[in-house]
């Protein structure tokens, strides 16, 4: 990573919507090109609101936002969106296009013809392990797993550098829930994509991200790698937040322990 | 088997009635939607438009809507004398034109709230990842929330357009050929072949236009873009040409005669068409328009002749309340009109249509009535039927204040009813019109006016400014002047009143002509 510019850097960005209280209270937060990182925190902290910086889907108050050192303020929005994948919880699948349509969209938007789309789509429905005979149903014939799936396809249709993800893996069951997020990860690592992904599950951020923030009240109150948060966390709301994954890997050792002897 | 001549008669009217009322609905809809769509996607973002507009439409369709078609015609008469002050052009306020925007406004409110509906109800998910995809406010209108409200909005549109293809009947009084016209005139006429045919023929045409969104809605949501506007394309064709076919065989129509909603009316118009064609002009009529219509149609070269009495021109255009000798009010009259409007009187026909009382035989015989003036005493326990008009009218006003006539009740009816309503006792007395056959018929007696109270309603041809230069057309009508007697004027009216026997009225004014013809003057 060395002297590159980072991928995302948000410099004290204040938030507040219509002049109620602050949400986002002068954050400033780097993502190096090719890292993961995870924003967790409890619902209200803030951490969507500061993802959602990045692709301008919320403007700060106050502060800049500069993607690849470009601030974001100066640019068009549409454009910086269809540079940047996008995957929320809910997956927000459009319910009257096809998987294959759902998937070419942001290509369709940037003016691709039709074969050339429909080349990109049947790649990008390998790369996220899910068989070409999908794509021409429509999204309520999905499963959850499925359609998670067609939403990290569709943001990842334009080939974007950077990806935001809020929530993606929730609502499925846990095992799709686990191929799901290792899938990504990989995915990640191939693709060499910068990722920020907001969770409230704090296993989850140990196990998929590089470096963790964790938010509390519209600031970051700690951040670092999963490794240094889970031995040495400086804040009494970090320890405790990481007291649970902690615990639930000593019981599973445990238990595991008692199996096999 | 023979069909009823009624139903042919109805079936020769089909193709000239169900074309225009077809390219007026298909118009008013088209304008109503072009005018909702839009202000419905300007208003989501805006609370307040929304129920500004909501507001609107929702007071719009309180107003009834032959009231509301009605008020349009005065509107557009106003800003039609504004356009030819302002740059020496004027349009016709009178027929098309105020049905069309009344129709469109009316059809406002389903779509309007069909479409903010479904904008409204499409997922917040959905629409972020719209955003999130990298779609501009446009792109998601137009590839993601309109294709999701679609089944809403056909659904409003659906509304809109039974809604529009039943109210377009009520656009006949202010001068649009409609399917109405059977309705109306059907009603004046007692011809309730007519009246069927009149509904039944708007009810189909409403269905039919009614499945044909329906499956257009079924091709766009199926997505199969192409078919649909193929089919949408077709049933366009379909209709446009149903509706250019009753234009192309009107065009050519030199002179149009009015004709206001009764059967003398219709016999009349009939009668001056007869003769302008006879003199090789060619002729269209426009019947049924409103009694304050016909008049401005006059004016403003709408139409070209008819016939309207000149009591009625007394009170009710130059609001004159005294009762003056019939000739002098005649005299009168022809001068103002002149003056005034440069509208040429060509002459009295030679009847008249007053009002006047009648009442059962033998009902005025108990109570021992032979006038109005013997009315009196009895009418606080009678009851009076009545036109629409009568009751708010000078006349009435004044027959009430020159004999201190103070009725029970006071009731309006259509006037086709009213002589039923007499001779089976529903009413005592009711305000006929003297040159209606029923009287004759029923046998009834009218009661003598002694005071005068009421004005002569002698009936008088009436040309149009634009027209009273019209050698031609003078000559053709003159010999109509004069020679139409009360008795001749009752059998044609009776004739196209209903009963077994009923004609045409065009069959009715042919019998009269032949009459006047072979009669020396």
């Amino acid at each position: 990573m060395g002297s590159d510019p980072p991928a995302i850097e948000i410099l004290e960005a204040w938030k507040s919507y219509e002049g109620a209280s602050f949400v986002l209270k002068g954050i400033s937060l780097r993502v190096a090109a090719g890292e993961f990182l995870a924003l967790v925190g409890t619902s209200g902290s803030g951490k969507t609101t500061l993802l959602k910086l990045v692709n301008r889907l919320v403007e700060p108050t106050k502060g800049r936002v500069l993607v690849g050192g470009q601030d974001v303020g100066e640019g068009d929005a549409t454009a910086l969106r269809r540079r940047i994948g996008y995957v929320f919880q809910g997956v927000g699948l459009f319910p009257h296009m096809t998987v294959a349509e759902n998937t070419g969209i942001t290509l369709s938007l940037l003016g691709w013809d039709k074969a050339a789309i429909q080349r990109r789509v049947a790649e990008l429905l390998e790369l996220v392990r899910l068989p070409l005979d999908i794509a021409t149903r429509l999204p309520a014939t999905l499963s959850g797993g499925q359609s998670q799936r067609v939403g990290v396809a569709r943001a990842l249709a334009a080939s974007p550098k950077i990806m935001l993800m809020v929530e993606p893996f929730g609502a499925v069951d846990p095992i799709t829930r686990d191929a799901l997020s290792s899938d990504y990860r990989a995915l990640h690592d191939g693709l060499r994509l910068t990722t920020v992904l907001v969770t409230h599950d704090v296993m989850e951020a140990v196990l998929l991200a590089d470096r963790i923030a964790v938010l509390d009240s519209g600031r970051i109150v700690e951040e670092g790698t999963p490794q240094s948060l889970l031995a040495a966390p400086r804040e009494a709301y970090v320890k405790e937040l990481m007291a649970m994954p902690r615990r639930q890997a000593e019981r599973v050792r445990a238990l595991s322990a008692e199996v096999r002897s | 088997m023979s069909l009823d001549p009624r139903v042919t008669e109805a079936w020769a009217r089909l193709p000239e009635y169900l074309s225009a009322h077809v390219a007026l609905s298909l118009s008013a809809l088209l304008l109503g939607f072009g005018l909702s769509l839009p202000l419905a996607v300007m208003s989501i973002g805006s609370p307040r438009l929304r129920g500004l507009l909501l507001g609107a439409a929702s007071v719009i369709q309180t107003i009834p809507s032959l009231a509301l078609l009605a008020l349009f015609y005065p509107l557009l008469l106003a800003l039609s004398a504004l356009t030819k002050a302002a740059f020496g052009a004027q349009f016709s306020a009178l027929g098309f034109l105020p049905s069309l925007l009344a129709l469109a406004l009316y059809s406002m409110l389903p779509i309007l709230r069909n479409t903010v509906t479904g904008l409204i109800g499409v997922d917040a998910a959905v629409k972020e990842a719209a955003l999130g995809v990298g779609m501009t406010a446009r792109q998601s209108l137009a590839r993601v929330e309109l294709p999701l409200a679609l089944p809403v909005i056909m659904a409003g549109l659906r509304t809109a357009s039974v809604w529009v293809i039943g109210t377009a009947t009520l656009s006949t009084p202010v001068g649009q050929t409609s399917l109405g016209n059977y309705i109306f005139t059907g009603l004046q006429t007692q011809n309730w072949v007519f009246v069927v045919f009149g509904c039944v023929a708007a009810a189909l045409l409403a269905l039919a236009v009614d499945q044909l969104l329906a499956l257009l809605e079924r091709l766009l949501t199926k997505r199969e873009r192409v078919k649909a506007l193929a089919a949408g394309a077709a049933g366009l064709v379909l209709l446009v040409l149903a509706g250019g076919l009753g234009e192309w065989t009107r065009s050519g129509a030199g002179y149009v005669v009015g004709a206001k909603g009764f059967p003398e009316q219709y016999v009349l118009a009939a009668l001056l068409s007869q003769r302008l064609e006879a003199a090789g002009l060619s002729a269209t009529t426009r019947s049924n328009l409103g009694s304050a219509v016909i008049f401005n149609a006059l004016i403003s070269g709408d139409i070209d002749a008819y016939v309207d009495y000149s009591g009625t021109i007394w009170t009710n255009t130059m609001h004159r309340s005294d009762a003056p000798k019939r000739d002098a009010l005649t005299r009168e009259m022809s001068d103002w009109l002149g003056e005034n409007y440069r509208v040429k009187v060509l002459g009295t026909l030679g009847f008249e249509n007053a009002y006047v009382l009648a009442m059962r035989r033998d009902r005025a015989a108990a109570l021992g009535i032979r006038s109005v003036e013997d009315l009196a005493a009895s009418a606080p326990k009678l009851a009076v039927g009545g036109d629409y008009e009568i009751f708010s009218r000078p006349e009435w006003r004044s027959l009430r204040a020159a004999y201190g006539l103070a009725f029970r009740e006071e009731r309006q009816m259509q006037p086709t009813f009213m002589y039923q309503a007499v001779v089976d006792g529903s009413v005592d007395v009711i305000t006929a019109f003297s040159s209606d056959g029923e009287i004759a018929k029923y046998d009834l007696m009218t009661l003598a006016d002694p005071k005068g109270a009421i004005p002569p309603y002698d009936a008088v041809l009436l040309v149009s400014p634009k027209r009273s230069e019209d050698a031609r057309l003078i000559a053709a009508l003159t010999p109509l002047v004069g020679r139409i007697p009360i008795e001749r004027m009752r059998d044609a009216n009776l004739l196209v009143s209903g009963g077994a026997n009923q004609a045409p009225p065009e069959d009715a004014a042919r019998r009269l002509w032949q009459v006047i013809a072979t009669t020396p003057p």
